[in-house]
């Protein structure tokens, strides 16, 4: 209908209100051209489709968790009756109470956190630093320097297993540790000067420092100091990617906010801290996030440089059967997996409390992080 | 510039020379600064990394002996342990095979796949943040040890079977979210290979390993599809392109560059994953006393293979790259 045509009708209400009438199409008509539309139809199908797949898709990402949840709860009964599937018919909370008592679960948690936690920060900073370092300034050698930051990314750190742990194992810098504890000096396969001085002797010979301190330099092994060193110097798990993300996110800030806090009179390293750092958070928390779960799942750093069972992470060791649930029976293959099963949800259990808060940085740092290669 | 100064260049005849240094004096000021902010990585890569993989590279070459008084001696073998690992290991070429057909297979899916989730989590829609907290959920969660713990497991398969009878192995052959059977009645009419079938059915049965493994890719791809100027799109609607065109015609070229990130990074992180079969058959190698260093010669022979995959990988998809030109 056309509104030129028929002219609507004004009413004064009051002095400063007015009423318009006009004859509108009949509310069926309406309706029928909103919803019997192909366009809308074309909406409401693709809604749908969309809806089922990602529902489909978040069944597919969730469901081990179900099963595993539903399999924690079930007593050994449950794994040989064949009626039982995913809801528990004998109720039990054993499972649980044996993993966290028989265990030391607390202990390792402890543990775990303490160093995930200084990884994550340590990586946090560092890889910020050097990823603001290579976006925005032009020195040289910084792309040959960058490419390097990906070869360490690309060789995996499984084929330098060995070799990684004889670094720490045997921990020296130029031999200055393994020469301070009464080794030589060795140039050219000639070895001299040894035994001149021997500062170990000083500590008493069962403290921790005289322990780890040999000739051969440091025995880093069973302690924090090989994953610490790594995170400080960025060659820890995945910093390659980290500080491609960082380097990305800091592309993308504006000069202008730097040369304006030049200008003011702060250094590089005061405007990085002050202007840059708060800017992003997100992408920190990112980066933070990653570095502490994929931290505190590692089991190939743990199991490389944690050699004596007295220091148990929550690792591939802490993935056991606690004796007081151990049975034998025909169904007991199943029951064993479940306890399995409990003890990996104890592990993650903090990280997806710890996701559920951050979850929404994450989405937010990557978005506004402006990923583009160039 | 005050005018007795130019008198005086003018006098002098070098009057040029104290600003260009101060001009060149700030550019290293920032260089000398940049290198202060990358120092952490270059201590760690010279004193760390390199004599790491140099070691390494040796160890290659040598083998390895444990002295008693708490060193080691190298001796140097040659090219032994590759001849070993290569001639005369009954597992090792085998499993590098069947490892990289996997692989090879695996990529292309992860890609495609974190691609198109990252096309549907762009669009607005209700509880939109749930399904990204759930599609997310195993970046940070399914690494490592839960990955490994869950490699191993038959729970889930039971668990989601219905088959009424179990003799306890745990085994069960309701695993499978389709049947090649109903695939095939699917492609009936086309003029497929089996290949394909196959290909499509493997895919949809790892669905859960490749969703897991495509976190990343699919946070990368959701931050370039953001990246992406809406007045484009905007522009292409009025000018009448269905949502099909514009995907092919702006969302692909535009992505282009992450497309070759990420197939790198894909290439790189399912190739070092240590949940893959040729790096658990590795790590099984240097748990094995006595052949330590065969481990890191296999190692150094898989990471060449890999290198070649991920300069292959670079090179094919650089070649359809799009650059938007920014600076107009």
């Amino acid at each position: 209908m056309n509104i030129q045509d028929t002219q609507p009708k004004v009413m004064r209400e009051s002095k400063n209100k007015i009423r318009v009438e006009f004859d509108r199409t009949p509310l069926i008509e309406r309706l029928k051209a909103k919803f019997l539309s192909v366009y809308f139809l074309k909406n409401v199908v693709w809604y749908v489709f969309r809806l089922c797949l990602l529902i489909g898709i978040a069944y597919v990402v969730l469901f081990p968790f179900f099963s595993q949840i539903a399999s924690s709860f079930m007593g050994p009964e449950d794994f040989v009756d064949v009626t039982v599937r995913l809801i528990p018919k004998h109720f039990t909370l054993d499972t649980y109470k044996a993993v966290l008592s028989e265990l030391g679960y607390w202990q390792a948690f402890g543990k775990t956190f303490v160093l995930s936690f200084s990884c994550a920060v340590v990586q946090m900073f560092i890889c910020s630093l050097i990823g603001y370092g290579f976006a925005k300034f032009r020195f040289r050698g910084n792309n040959l320097l960058f490419m390097l930051v990906m070869l360490t990314m690309i060789i995996p750190h499984q084929t330098l297993q060995l070799s990684m742990f004889m670094t720490f194992r045997y921990f020296d810098v130029f031999e200055i540790f393994g020469f301070l504890a009464g080794g030589g000096i060795t140039v050219f396969g000639e070895t001299f000067l040894e035994g001149v001085i021997d500062i170990t002797a000083l500590f008493p010979a069962r403290s921790k420092i005289a322990t780890i301190w040999t000739e051969h330099g440091l025995n880093l092994c069973n302690t924090y100091a090989p994953l610490i060193i790594m995170s400080f110097t960025g060659l820890a798990f995945k910093n390659g990617l980290y500080i491609y993300m960082l380097r990305q996110f800091f592309t993308g800030v504006p000069d202008a906010l730097e040369e304006s806090a030049y200008l003011d009179g702060a250094g590089t390293f005061r405007t990085f801290l002050q202007i840059i750092l708060p800017l992003s958070v997100p992408m920190m928390i990112t980066v933070f996030l990653f570095a502490f779960c994929w931290q505190w799942t590692d089991d190939f750093y743990t199991t490389m440089f944690f050699t004596s069972t007295k220091s148990i992470l929550l690792s591939k060791g802490f993935i056991a059967i606690p004796s007081s649930l151990k049975l034998e029976y025909a169904g007991t293959d199943l029951y064993n997996m479940a306890i399995r099963n409990t003890c990996g949800l104890v592990i993650i259990l903090p990280l997806v409390i710890l996701y559920l808060f951050c979850q929404n940085f994450l989405v937010q740092g990557i978005e506004r992080s402006g990923l583009t290669a160039d | 510039m005050t005018n007795e100064l130019k008198l005086d260049r003018l006098l002098n005849g070098k009057g040029t020379q104290p600003k260009k240094r101060k001009i060149a004096s700030l550019d290293r000021r920032k260089a000398r600064a940049g290198w202060f902010f990358v120092l952490p990585f270059i201590i760690g890569f010279i004193l760390i990394y390199l004599p790491m993989v140099f070691d390494s590279i040796k160890m290659s070459f040598n083998e390895m002996k444990m002295l008693p008084n708490g060193g080691y001696e190298l001796i140097p073998v040659g090219f032994g342990n590759y001849y070993e690992a290569l001639f005369e290991d009954p597992n090792y070429v085998q499993t590098l095979v069947t490892g990289l057909k996997q692989l090879v297979f695996d990529i292309p899916a992860i890609l495609i796949f974190s691609l198109f989730m990252a096309v549907m989590l762009n669009q607005k829609m209700v509880g939109r943040a749930a399904f990204r907290a759930i599609l997310f959920l195993p970046v940070v969660i399914s690494t490592g040890v839960f990955a490994s713990n869950q490699m191993s497991n038959t729970l889930d398969d039971y668990m989601g079977s219905t088959d009424g009878i179990d003799d306890g192995s745990g085994q069960s052959s309701a695993a499978e979210i389709v049947s090649a059977m109903d695939i095939e009645r699917l492609f009936e009419g086309m003029k497929i290979g089996t290949e394909l079938k196959d290909y499509v059915v493997t895919m949809v049965n790892d669905i859960f390993d490749i969703v897991n493994r495509s976190g990343v890719q699919m946070l990368i791809f959701l931050a370039a599809l953001q990246s992406i100027s809406p007045a484009i799109y905007e522009s292409c609607r009025i000018d009448g392109a269905t949502s099909w065109e514009t995907f092919w015609k702006i969302t692909l070229p535009m992505i282009s560059p992450m497309i070759l990130v990420n197939g790198v990074y894909t290439v790189i992180d399912s190739f070092t994953s240590s949940n893959n079969t040729i790096m658990r058959f590795i790590a099984q190698k240097y748990v094995e006393a006595d052949g330590q260093t065969l481990s890191s010669a296999m190692a150094w022979m898989y990471f060449l293979i890999v290198i070649l995959i991920v300069a292959a990988v670079a090179g094919i998809f650089s070649m359809f790259v799009f650059y938007q030109k920014r600076d107009m």
